[in-house]
């Protein structure tokens, strides 16, 4: 088994600045992650990146790049193309690489395993075409590939961001189907002070509007009644703006209304979550420094709460200081020392959030869809089925198992979970927090029968982490 | 070969390799990402639901949402997570919907 002072799960930003922060205190480092190069889905691949695309994607993104170098450290092991299907206490976990099985484990455990697109059913979203638009980003960073005859539906400063970058790239998309309404932006303005403070945040998304405009590219805003249609793979999207009914023939679309934490992991050992109302969406409980009620577990970046690349950064170094801190690395005084700059940024960082959480709302029709739109796009149970449960006396994600299978799929609940919550929370007038969530248990993602008989110990043939 | 794709590839001057998809040869960029990769070549849907045989394909490109299931030299996959290599023999996954069973 391999041994760590620190096992670090996720090398996006949080993850990444976390395994420096806590290397240079002089821990040991062991950081795993799924993709074979560090980045995370923010940063994915940005350090093998050719100039055309870093030039089309911004210095947003190339800027990565710095916490992808500092990796190179003699206390950081970074085990790539890492499938992690189990976490126990201990902290311990148990994962596949090259088709083997294997553990690690440490002393103190950081989750950093950022976010998922917000799920957005609407008809027709399962068809072949229509992808999420952090997807549209990963093809673009990963693989230098454009989607063509797009239309971005949905809300947020992500779809400005994509949309600028397919201009910048010559492949502008036909469309933004928006779906905040004026009376989103009325609501925004009392939280302008605030985003005055984060002005760069504001000024970087009217940046992109500005090269939206210019290349033409039109908007429809207040749009509802989204429909994606097309025999076997998307050739329309259709949508009510401006009272009235619109049809536009595409190829592909690509829809965002913002993202959520990812709480596979924290869920599957128990880690309480609570319904935050503004972000629609659970977050883990925790404290300043990233502490879960586990003591050895701490959690950071979006993952534990939706804040930006920059601000999940922050985070993982405050996590680090305080795991340092821990495990007798450094005093108490030098932590806050340290960290005292990095929550003055934070502060900056999160100012304009509230403003941009109003602006661009989650999409209401996809929080609770119509009853004959798939929600579980694995089992393909509809919302209308969840409601009908919920009529036959459902109350929360897990018991749904006994009238069908949502969340039972090879996802496990990762693009139903949230609206399965909403709707029986909705037809039973519960809240969130009390409806609950579907109990995650390992294995985290399919392990092979195969994998498990290569069961191997690291340790014996490769090289030992640091300690 | 190159179907008309809705994907557009910034760099096409690279090295490929012969892959089979479905039984159809494909020249995919060497060591890509199979997931776009295969998208580029113009095929949109990887599989076919055991449920309703609606067809799926790529939708989030993270290893998350499990609609790009292939099937690598008999082995169920997620293409997104999946990297070309050359003689590759790709499939829809088995009907059943078990995931590597
Ligand atoms: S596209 Fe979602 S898992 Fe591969």
């Amino acid at each position: 088994m391999l041994e760590a002072d620190l096992l670090v799960l996720g090398a996006g930003p949080a993850g990444m600045a976390a395994a420096r922060t806590a290397a240079d205190a002089g821990l040991s480092v062991l950081l795993l992650d799924e993709q074979a190069r560090p980045g995370g889905q923010i940063y994915r691949d940005v350090g093998n990146v050719p100039e055309d695309r870093a030039q089309i994607l911004g210095s947003d993104y190339t800027k990565g790049r710095v916490l992808a170098e500092a990796l190179d450290h003699p206390m950081i092991r970074h085990l790539t193309g890492t499938t992690i299907w189990q976490i126990e206490a201990g902290p311990r976990v148990s994962f596949t690489r090259d088709g083997a099985a294997s553990s690690a484990k440490a002393k103190r455990l950081l989750i950093a395993t950022g976010a998922l697109e917000r799920p957005m059913p609407v008809p027709g979203w399962t068809l072949p075409g229509v992808m999420t638009a952090g997807a549209a980003q990963i093809l673009l960073k990963q693989s230098g590939l454009m989607c063509e005859r797009a239309v971005l539906a949905g809300s947020g400063p992500l779809l400005y961001l994509i949309a600028a970058q397919m201009c910048r790239a010559g492949t502008p998309p036909l469309a933004l189907v928006e779906t905040q309404t004026f009376a989103d932006r009325q609501a925004a303005l009392r939280h302008l002070t605030g985003a005055l403070r984060g002005w760069r945040l504001v000024a970087k998304g009217l940046g992109l509007l500005a090269e939206i405009r210019k290349a033409g590219v039109p908007r429809y805003t207040g749009a509802s009644a989204i429909a994606i249609e097309g025999k076997v793979q998307a050739e329309t999207i259709s949508f009510t703006s401006g009272g009235k009914r619109h049809n536009l023939e595409c190829a592909t679309v690509l829809l965002h209304h913002g993202v959520v934490p990812n709480t596979q992991a924290a869920r599957s050992i128990d880690v309480p979550h609570h319904w935050n109302e503004v972000q629609q969406c659970f977050v883990p409980e925790k404290d300043g420094w990233g502490r879960t009620q586990l003591p050895d577990v701490f959690i950071a970046g979006d993952g534990a709460g939706i804040g930006g690349a920059t601000a999940a950064q922050l985070q993982g170094r405050l996590a680090a200081l305080e795991i340092a801190c821990d495990l007798g690395k450094t005093t108490p005084a030098d932590r806050d020392r340290n960290a005292a700059p990095l929550k003055r940024q934070m502060e900056t960082e999160l100012a304009a959030r509230p403003f941009i959480d109003k602006a661009y709302p989650a999409f209401r029709e996809a929080l609770l869809p119509a009853d004959d739109t798939i929600v579980c796009r694995c089992e393909e149970v509809t919302a209308g089925d969840i409601r009908r449960y919920a009529g036959l006396g459902c109350l929360g994600p897990n018991q749904t198992k006994a009238f069908g299978r949502p969340g039972m799929g090879p996802c496990q609940g990762r693009y139903c979970g949230l609206t399965v919550t909403n709707l029986l929370a909705d037809e039973s007038r519960r809240s969130q927090d009390d409806t609950g969530y579907y109990r995650i248990r390992p294995p985290l993602k399919p392990v092979t029968l195969g994998e498990l008989a290569a069961m191997t110990d690291l340790e014996t043939d490769e090289q030992e982490p640091v300690t | 070969m190159k179907t008309a794709s809705p994907f557009r590839e910034l760099e096409t001057d690279v090295p490929r390799v012969r892959v089979r998809f479905a039984g159809k040869d494909l020249m995919l960029r060497d060591g890509g990402n199979l997931a776009a990769e295969l998208l580029a070549a113009g095929v949109l849907s990887f599989r076919q639901t055991p449920v309703s045989g609606a067809e799926r394909g790529p939708f989030c490109m993270m290893g998350a949402c499990f609609d790009c299931l292939v099937e690598i030299d008999g082995v169920t996959r997620q293409a997104c997570m999946s990297e070309v290599t050359a003689g590759m023999d790709i499939g829809m996954p088995g009907t059943e919907g078990d995931v590597d069973a």
